[in-house]
């Protein structure tokens, strides 16, 4: 993704941190977890996990009471059947799906293929407009498995696929070179066409519409829309821009398929990276951001009770959710030392701003660059917290109770894409998950450091 | 292809994962792609383990998908045993492998070769087994495995122990209440004279599995898992076992009984003196236990004859079933339990004891008995409990699937004397918790809402009812407003009237009392 934009801020001649790549032998959540957000951000889909008991035990566990309040997911089971193709799928797919439109009568049906679609080569794409023609039902098809993606990218194949259905913007004069028409457009305040993708919560998405609008510059759409039939129009002449660091597919898609134009920014993470955001838009529409100084300083004036329990403090981040670049500047930033940031898949063009701003902030807060470790090796990881003794390690479910018993505060990673932590009203949020392991330990109980029994380290 | 929103018993894999992890000192290598290793999730979160969970993933991805795993399973078993020298490593097909075909056990051949854990692929078959089926057999597939190699070896020890002794079979994690469970099935035995030899597969070595026969006999508490463990060193090691579960007093008596017989056999033969459980029993029912003298109670008293539906794996299911028949006077509507497998013995097991059996994994179907039946209260699953919560139904948590908060960290067993205990209190609390619901209800306390018939399914009303027929059932307590409104409607049906008046309603109401 290249960004020939002006108005950037970070020269590029800044040292390019230093990536690893080690086993992939890591613990995240399987992709299809994006259900868990997706069905209540689209109000009116029905979201259908095809594939085996282990997907929907997977779902079941992890979404824990969500699950009883009927939601607007299911799974399509394979049997044994299934996979050894006595049964057809089409007819398999074709009864379930009636069975949802009578239940729920959606507006849109989301089909999220797993490994197991993918080991029997079921043609989800090829069966969808076939059944969508005769249920008369969109039927949206995202590969959201194992095999390919970690956890947060299941999203991603999900809004990606949705790119296609957007509607195709017209814009008025076809005829006219499109350099111009962007002119024009950015001539006008609130006529700039920018297509925001990323699911948020909509209270969330109304702040970041509300902070981009302070600089004249308005929303036009948003990818996921809280509806599936209110998805915004895309085309020649609009821009696009992610929120979140985990939509690389959903980056491309408007741009190589819909003949959008990409918005490099950093992401709207904590004071620093929603300003950095909302600079980079504002230099695409040639519009001079005002007053966005002055708000960050007092933002982070409104955090100084947190930054004073954390400043200075080391974190560990294993790395399970794409996150980590954007929460580990951020955290720099707030005067963390940042020793190891994890991450399952680092798509260098895509975060290149991101990149570049975590450079600058360990320039500017005199910190070192911290590792970033493509693909951990939990294990390994493991054996370098117990020499590195961070002070907080942020990390998987599976980790962080033996990880507690072993005197390292940790604090669970899931929570930081269930939680609000964008724009810079939310950055208060984002901090109060990190300090809280670290406010409520005072002194360990009997004086005890350790609580755990074993003897070998892992 | 099934539409599915809930399962009660989870995927094959995961059975062999409770089972190795129950172990100390086994590892297991998931054959799996990324996200799968939830298991430790599960493990880590409603136990509270301490420990890393011992389970790792050989992770499928596109690469492995196009030329199999090649080399990869196999490092990543040497790895842990370099790492880690576990006594023995359990490689586990998911899904995936099974639909990949992939040959494990050619991995395991070759991977034992350099390896010095003993490596036993788990035998699963993925999509005819459950959770609950799987665990049974790789419990049974380890202790074999270890058994038949001693004998091999000639290490075997096949003397018994002096003194009368007793393994435990089928204590693993996280099963429900298993820890506390275990605590008091140790000392069951333990104040009858017995010793525990060995208890499997929780907290168990694979290093000692060999001496697993030198026990007396065997005891197997719950059915879902153990019963193969335990028929198999029957027939090759001649090891006797009790399948009983101690839960709730006649079956605890039961089962002591079974002990003393066994005992009582060797003691012969080795010219011992009898031993003479019947002394323990008694005293142990009458004052250890509270349940006998609650049962007596003014407080049980009232809940005879009340309903309750129950619902669980068949070992909690059949056993809470008798104690509510048999043991407190209460009417079991419907029993059911998700263990398919299981459907003969269970049937047998609660035959007599209630008005309808169910055997379903549909947790629908169980809601709309439910519904339709409206009893005082349930008995069953996490999944029962939200039924509950939907249509007012107060809801004791009996067995799995279950969430964290039934993990207590208070001793809370369900098997012998103290399991009575701990069982009546939540028996009692669940329809005292009605009934006082209920008692606010007929003193005015704040019934102020319209009246709802509770119904999980969607049949809608296609009688009218007039306005004064329609209070009518609003002087009725809250408990049998339902039912009442139900009577009459059906007895409108039947007699052909389209719409009810207020003297429907009292002559649907003599008819039923009739």
């Amino acid at each position: 993704i290249s960004t020939p934009l002006q108005g950037n801020t970070f020269t590029k001649t800044l040292e390019i941190p230093t990536f690893e790549c080690e086993t992939g032998n890591y613990h995240t959540f399987c992709p299809i977890s994006c259900v868990a957000w997706l069905y209540q951000k689209i109000e009116d889909s029905s979201f259908l996990v095809v594939g085996t008991k282990t997907r929907g035990y997977f779902l079941q566990n992890a979404l824990g009471v969500m699950i009883f309040a009927e939601p607007r997911y299911a799974m399509a089971e394979s049997e044994e059947g299934d996979i050894s193709a006595q049964l057809n799928d089409q007819k398999e797919l074709e009864r379930i799906c009636l069975r949802i439109r009578s239940d729920r009568n959606p507006s849109v049906i989301i089909w999220i293929g797993t490994c197991t679609t993918e080991i029997i080569k079921m043609d989800l794409e090829g069966i969808a407009p076939k059944l969508e023609k005769q249920l008369g039902i969109p039927i949206v098809v995202a590969r959201a498995n194992g095999l390919d993606h970690a956890f947060t990218q299941g999203e991603d194949t999900a809004s990606a696929a949705m790119t296609h259905r957007c509607p195709e913007y017209n814009h008025r004069t076809t005829d006219q070179h499109r350099g111009d028409v962007a002119k024009d457009e950015r001539g006008k305040s609130g006529r700039c066409n920018l297509v925001l993708f990323g699911s948020l919560p909509s209270s969330v998405a109304s702040q970041l519409n509300l902070e981009s609008r302070r600089q004249s510059v308005s929303v036009s759409g948003w990818l996921p829309s809280q509806k599936y039939t209110e998805l915004p129009a895309l085309g020649e002449g609009v821009y696009v821009c992610g929120v979140n660091p985990f939509l690389s597919r959903t980056a491309t898609t408007p741009m190589r398929r819909r003949k959008c134009q990409l918005i490099g920014a950093p992401f709207p993470i904590g004071p620093d990276g929603t300003r950095a955001w909302i600079e980079k838009i504002c230099s695409v529409f040639d519009v001079k951001p005002d007053g966005l100084e002055e708000r960050e300083n007092q933002m982070w004036k409104n955090l100084s009770d947190y930054l004073e329990v954390i400043t200075g403090k080391s974190v560990f981040f294993m790395g399970d959710n794409l996150l980590e670049i954007s929460l580990a500047r951020f955290l720099i930033r707030c005067g963390m030392v940042v020793y190891e940031v994890g991450i399952p898949y680092m798509d260098r063009r895509y975060q290149a701003a991101e990149l570049l701003l975590l450079q600058h902030t360990c320039e500017k807060m005199k910190k070192p660059t911290p590792r970033i470790v493509e693909k951990p090796d939990n294990y390994s990881q493991v054996q370098r917290m117990h020499e590195l003794q961070p002070d907080l390690a942020i990390t998987g479910m599976a980790h962080a109770n033996p990880l507690e018993a072993r005197d390292i505060d940790t604090k669970w990673s899931v929570e930081f894409t269930f939680a609000q932590i964008h724009g810079s009203v939310n950055a208060r949020d984002a901090l109060e998950l990190v300090t809280r392991p670290l406010r409520r330990r005072s002194d360990s109980i009997l004086g005890c450091r350790s609580l755990s029994r074993q003897t070998v380290d892992v | 292809m099934k539409l599915a929103y809930w399962m009660y018993a989870g995927p094959a894999h995961i059975g062999t994962l409770r089972v190795a992890s129950s172990f100390r000192n086994v590892h297991a290598i998931m054959h799996a792609p990324l996200g799968d290793d939830y298991f430790n999730v599960m493990r880590s979160t409603s136990e509270r383990e301490r420990d890393f969970t011992p389970v790792t993933a050989s992770v499928v991805d596109r690469h492995v998908l196009a030329r199999g795993s090649q080399e990869k399973v196999i490092n990543n078993i040497s790895r842990k045993d370099e790492e880690q020298h576990p006594d023995l490593i359990v490689p586990t097909p998911t899904c995936t492998s099974s639909i990949s075909q992939e040959d494990l056990q050619n991995f395991v051949d070759r991977a034992s070769l350099s390896s010095e854990s003993d490596v036993i692929p788990a035998d699963v078959n993925y999509h005819r087994v459950n959770e609950l089926q799987a665990a049974d057999r790789t419990l049974e597939q380890i202790t074999r495995f270890h058994l038949d190699r001693a004998r091999k070896r000639s290490t075997l020890d096949r003397s018994v122990t002096n003194g009368p002794s007793a393994n435990i079979i089928g204590i693993f994690t996280p099963g429900f209440h298993n820890q506390h469970d275990c605590r008091e099935l140790k000392r069951l035995p333990g104040e009858s004279g017995i010793a525990v030899n060995q208890v499997i597969p929780e907290g168990g070595s694979p290093k000692h599995l060999k001496d697993l026969p030198r026990a007396w006999f065997n005891t197997v508490p719950y059915r879902e898992v153990g019963l193969m463990t335990a028929t198999f060193s029957e027939k090759e090691y001649g090891m006797p076992y009790i399948s009983i579960t101690p839960m709730g007093i006649s079956n605890t008596a039961d089962f002591i009984a079974q002990i003393g017989k066994l005992v009582n056999v060797w003691a012969s033969a080795l010219s011992e003196k009898r031993l003479n459980y019947k002394l323990y029993v008694d005293n142990q029912t009458k004052f250890v236990s509270q349940a006998a003298w609650f049962s007596k109670s003014i407080d049980c008293q009232n809940l005879a004859g009340k309903e309750a539906v129950i619902f669980g794996d068949a070992t909690h299911a059949a056993s809470i079933t008798k104690i509510l028949v048999k043991e407190m006077g209460i009417r079991v509507s419907c029993s059911g339990t998700y263990c398919k497998h299981d459907a003969e013995r269970f049937n047998e097991q609660v035959q007599g004891l209630c008005d309808e059996v169910i055997v379903t994994e549909d947790h629908t179907e169980v809601g709309d008995t439910i519904a339709r039946i409206e009893p005082s209260a349930i008995f069953g699953t996490q999944m029962e409990r939200h039924i509950g919560k939907r249509i007012d139904i107060p809801c004791g948590v009996i067995s799995s699937p279950v969430h964290i908060q039934n993990f207590p960290l208070g001793y809370r067993p369900f098997p012998g004397y103290e399991g009575t205990n701990q069982i009546a209190d939540p028996i009692y609390n669940s329809f005292n918790l009605g009934m006082e619901d209920h008692s606010l209800d007929v003193f005015g306390g704040h019934d102020t809402k319209e009246v709802s018939t509770k119904s999980l399914s969607t049949d809608r009303r296609d009688i009218d009812w007039t306005p004064e027929a329609e209070s009518e059932p609003n002087r009725i307590p809250g408990f049998a407003r339902g039912r009442a409104k139900k009577n009459t409607e059906v007895f409108a049906k039947q007699n052909n009237i389209p719409e009810i008046t207020i003297d429907v309603t009292y002559a649907a109401k003599e008819k039923s009392s009739s």
